[in-house]
């Protein structure tokens, strides 16, 4: 049989997607009620009067929520998913505002009606009377706390929070060069092509609720549901239809809407439903990225880091309901490749009037890595250095792996990098890209009246972090394999990776392998799908649990063919005797077997019938077995996996206009062991593309008042085709990883976590004037250069007069 | 107000509100939903339909504007059961990954196909130009191009 871990097949879920079949959250609910909800329009305020009278009278409406309909632990905030010792000040949303609302987009009502143009009529008349406060937008107006977000949170500061190793006041003092640097990030957010949404159904006689959601975390919400609405866990089923995106912002739970909607489906005993538009979608999901930073830097001669501090501000919007993990990502992942002598870093997590920050695709990693790789090219300019050697000077060796920096990871463990060789990565980067002969490409461009330059960036990736993933694997008569796990799918190919490996772990063809994700009836014991942790975490468990059912099919097999297990192999879903020619059974009639029957319905079952199976001295079941053919197993990381990788660019920025054009893309990637190497490209397709939205187009437009300008796809500037590399050079190693059964690594943000910093360096390279803040627009590129300009006569100037 | 439809060769009769979107009718009152909507203001292509065989944005066109006319979308482009040239490029090429911008893109390579059967790859990029996708960036959906043209 043809191996399938690592063979690049075409994905086998294409085909609904491809015909119209695919059932996407609105494409289910046509009868449900509709949901519209009332928007703060202040960034903040008091809440001082809501009046619905004038809604009252719209056709089609059904029912008005406000805060004071909410009872019970729903009345209470939403839940603060990661709480932290660090973060003394967090809070959180209500989900509808009691008295006050801190940014635009806010829910402060929520109407039910028969359809959502009605639901809207009736939103639209609902009259909020506000008494609008300061608001505090950006992380110099947070940091200089002029106004608090919330009253009770002194300097804007939800966490202060330091880890250290070294002594890094010495080590910096003491190094024979020293350099100090500012640099920013602005915000962008996951955007994915399908906005957020919740269908729920209640059913009044067993008491039991149904919801869908276009979640990233099923058995995530199904908890929250049922703790926020006082129900057994075991009333509550939470589906995952097929999504639309999620790039982070779809593992935030509960959102407002996936609590409210199932509270008005009980209520009013008819399926509901939310569908986000997407000027919603803007203002009321999530963003991310936004930090400043200050780094001092001490190294020596070749360029090797010897001492480096780092403080750093995160704004992180107006509540807390994800915990510092970005901020902490952007703190540990910062160190890459690298291992500075000493490190310290410290992070202030900031309140400000705009939407809530959380993880989106690299999660704090293109910030970290921008602030690293910026200081990499720092040094290698000081000292006149090439700058791929100097990040040489400063790679962790393949043989100090494992390498503990003694600093504590995202997930509560430590930062330990697990395997990988990031000299060879480079090597092939620099070949890749051409990055030695690339002065003779500067030269012919120059001669052309053209200028062109070249960047380099590297990054690491903690992935697949804990606590666990599980898999089941169920056998049925007909031969048929049925997988399940509980993380849930947005487009990572699961249906096909997953049933490569369960083809390959048991013997059978890949077209009887079919594999449910995120269903909570399937499989209740889950996570959620983030961290590029799906291929690890549930790739692993589902290997697991595949060797356990093939272990029992030998077992029986073993009985049934008079053979010993080591005597069997199963060749496309038969398992036969080696080197015996016909002494072979089906895994289907092992199933059979396994399920001793009192009751017989059909050939295959006669054939399983107490009366018939079995030594009649002993029980049908041993007492340490189970009937069926069918396998379930976990995988529990000790701590996450670190891929790594390095991005090379070449662009061409126009001498008069400042547009900046990519001439060429290369990535060097090591995500371990490749399940399927097509859909990994494609991951680092998609990764890059929305990296260059990030350092070339992508930033939320927010005003002083806090008001999102550009909220919408004609003035947020997602990239279409024309934005993006034409072709993206891609090799890769494999590293793999010891801490997992397959050796996988997380594949789904790499793409995305280095695009600053290598375009940073590569725009710096062009042009000679540094880049320190991103995204970079063409007109932000012209402004540079007039400092620049500027400056330079001014010095001139200036040395002239002394002169 | 009473509408004619008729859609993938299929004429449906349907009562709507003057304001109804033609994404919404297709949508929820014929549940054609293989027709998605990303943005609702015309920008992301999601809800690409074929209109007379000319691509249009369902979303920026009420229901009862289009009365009469032949309307194709994604769950017409397959031909019993077999997937078109298109499709099976996508499929082929790893041209989807969520799938949600999908059919938009289907549908408008299927015009653009129609009008420049051998493009270049400079055309395929523009071809596609009008539609966003956040998961592929966009490589295997240029190569789809060349490939459907190209079998």
């Amino acid at each position: 049989m043809t191996k399938m871990f690592g063979a690049p097949i075409p994905r086998r879920e294409d085909r609904r997607f491809l015909t119209g079949g695919a059932a996407f959250l609105d494409d289910l609910g046509h009868d449900a009620l509709a949901v519209a909800l009332v928007r703060s329009p202040h960034a903040h305020a008091r809440v001082v009067d809501i009046d619905v009278s004038g809604a009252l009278d719209v056709d089609g409406l059904i029912a008005i929520y406000t805060y004071d309909d909410l009872t019970g632990a729903l009345a209470e905030p939403l839940p603060l998913l990661i709480p932290h010792p660090a973060l003394t000040h967090g809070r959180t949303a209500h989900a509808l505002a009691r008295d006050e609302v801190n940014h635009v987009g806010e829910p402060v009502a929520m109407v039910v009606a028969k359809d959502r143009y009605l639901a809207e009529d009736a939103a639209e008349r609902i009259a909020v009377t506000y008494e609008p406060l300061p608001a505090v937008v950006g992380i110099e107006a947070a940091r200089h706390a002029d106004h608090l977000v919330h009253d009770d949170v002194p300097g804007n500061v939800a966490a202060n929070y330091t880890q250290a190793y070294g002594d890094v006041d010495a080590a910096i003092a003491s190094a024979p060069h020293r350099l100090s640097l500012d640099l920013a990030v602005e915000r962008s957010a996951s955007t994915p092509l399908e906005t957020r949404g919740v269908l729920a159904e209640w059913d009044t006689e067993s008491a039991r609720l149904r919801v869908w959601s276009s979640t990233q975390t099923a058995t995530g919400l199904r908890a929250a549901i049922a703790a926020k609405l006082g129900l057994d866990l075991t009333n509550v089923e939470v589906i995952t239809p097929d999504i639309g995106g999620g790039f982070g912002v779809k593992i935030v739970h509960p959102w407002p809407e996936e609590l409210l909607v199932p509270m008005a489906a009980r209520a009013l005993g008819r399926p509901v439903k939310f569908t986000e538009d997407r000027a919603e979608h803007f203002v009321a999901a999530a963003h991310e990225r936004a930090q400043l930073h200050h780094v001092e830097v001490g190294f020596d001669d070749e360029g090797r880091i010897l001492g480096l501090d780092v403080r750093f501000w995160h704004d992180h919007g107006a509540y807390t309901p994800y915990g510092l993990i970005v901020p902490i990502v952007t703190s540990t992942q910062l160190l890459g490749p690298y291992k500075p002598g000493a490190y310290r870093v410290e992070f202030d997590s900031l309140y400000t009037n705009t939407v809530i920050v959380t993880p989106y695709r690299g999660a704090g990693r293109p910030q970290g890595a921008f602030v690293m790789e910026r200081t990499v090219d720092a040094i290698a300019r000081d000292l006149g250095l090439d700058r791929a050697a100097v990040r040489e000077a400063n790679f962790i060796q393949p043989d100090e792996m494992p390498f503990d920096f003694g600093l504590t990871f995202q997930d509560g463990r430590p930062l330990r990098y697990d395997s990988g060789d990031y000299p060879a990565t480079l090597e092939k980067l620099k070949k890749l890209v051409g990055w030695d002969s690339f002065e003779a490409v500067r030269e012919a461009a120059r001669a052309e009246g053209r200028r062109v330059g070249i960047g380099l960036a590297c990054y690491v990736e903690g992935t697949g972090v804990g606590p666990y993933e599980g898999g089941h694997v169920l056998i049925e008569t007909s031969g048929k394999v049925k997988v399940a796990t509980g993380l849930t799918t947005q487009g990572q190919g699961h249906q096909t990776v997953f049933a490569q490996i369960v083809a390959d772990e048991l013997g059978v063809p890949i077209s009887d392998v079919e594999v449910v994700t995120g269903d909570t009836r399937r499989f209740p014991y889950a996570v959620g799908t983030f961290a590029s942790r799906a291929a690890v975490m549930s790739g692993s468990a589902i290997a697991l649990a595949a060797r356990n059912v093939r272990e029992k099919a030998l077992r029986v097999a073993a009985d049934a063919l008079e053979a010993d297990t080591e005597d069997l192999e199963i060749v496309e879903g038969v398992v036969r005797v080696k080197g015996n020619p016909g002494a072979e059974i089906a895994l289907g009639t092992v199933a059979v077997l396994s399920n001793p029957l009192r009751y017989a319905f059909d050939e295959a079952s006669q054939a399983a019938t107490q009366f018939v199976v079995g030594d009649p001295g002993k029980p049908p079941v041993a007492d340490d077995d189970e009937p069926g053919l069918e396998g379930r197993d976990y995988y529990s990381p000790p701590h996450a996996t670190f891929a790594n990788g390095m991005h090379a660019v070449i662009v061409e920025t126009d001498p008069d206009t400042a547009e900046i054009r990519i001439l060429k893309y290369a990535v060097v990637h090591d995500c371990g062991k490749l399940i399927n190497p097509r859909i990994v490209e494609g991951q680092i397709h998609g990764g890059v593309a929305q990296g260059v939205g990030g350092a070339l187009y992508e930033r939320m437009a927010y005003d002083e008042d806090g008001q999102l300008q550009n909220a919408s796809f004609m003035d947020f500037l997602m990239p279409y085709v024309t934005e993006v590399p034409r072709g993206i050079d891609i090799d890769h190693l494999e590293t793999p990883s010891p801490l997992n059964p397959l050796g996988v690594k997380g594949a789904g943000e790499a793409g995305v976590i280095p695009s600053a910093a290598v375009f940073a360096s590569a725009i710096e390279d062009a042009e000679g004037i540094p880049i320190t803040s991103m995204p970079i627009s063409p007109s932000e590129l012209f402004e540079l250069r007039e400092t620049a300009t500027s400056a330079r006569t001014d010095s001139r100037r200036h040395s002239e007069d002394q002169r | 107000m009473n509408v004619r439809l008729v859609v993938n060769g299929v004429p449906y009769d349907v009562e709507v509100p003057p304001r109804r979107l033609l994404s919404d009718c297709l949508r929820h009152d014929l549940r054609l939903t293989g027709t998605h909507v990303g943005c609702e203001h015309g920008v992301c292509g999601a809800c690409t339909v074929l209109l007379d065989g000319r691509p249009v944005r369902s979303c920026l066109l009420l229901a009862v504007s289009v009365d009469g006319l032949e309307i194709t979308t994604v769950e017409g482009l397959a031909h019993n059961g077999e997937l078109s040239p298109v499709q099976q490029a996508f499929a082929d090429c790893h041209g989807l990954q969520c799938g949600f911008c999908t059919p938009g893109f289907l549908t408008t390579i299927t015009a653009g196909l129609r009008e420049n059967p051998d493009p270049t790859e400079d055309e395929a990029r523009e071809m596609i130009a009008g539609n966003l996708c956040r998961c592929t960036g966009y490589q295997n959906i240029v190569a789809a191009v060349m490939k459907a043209a190209r079998p």
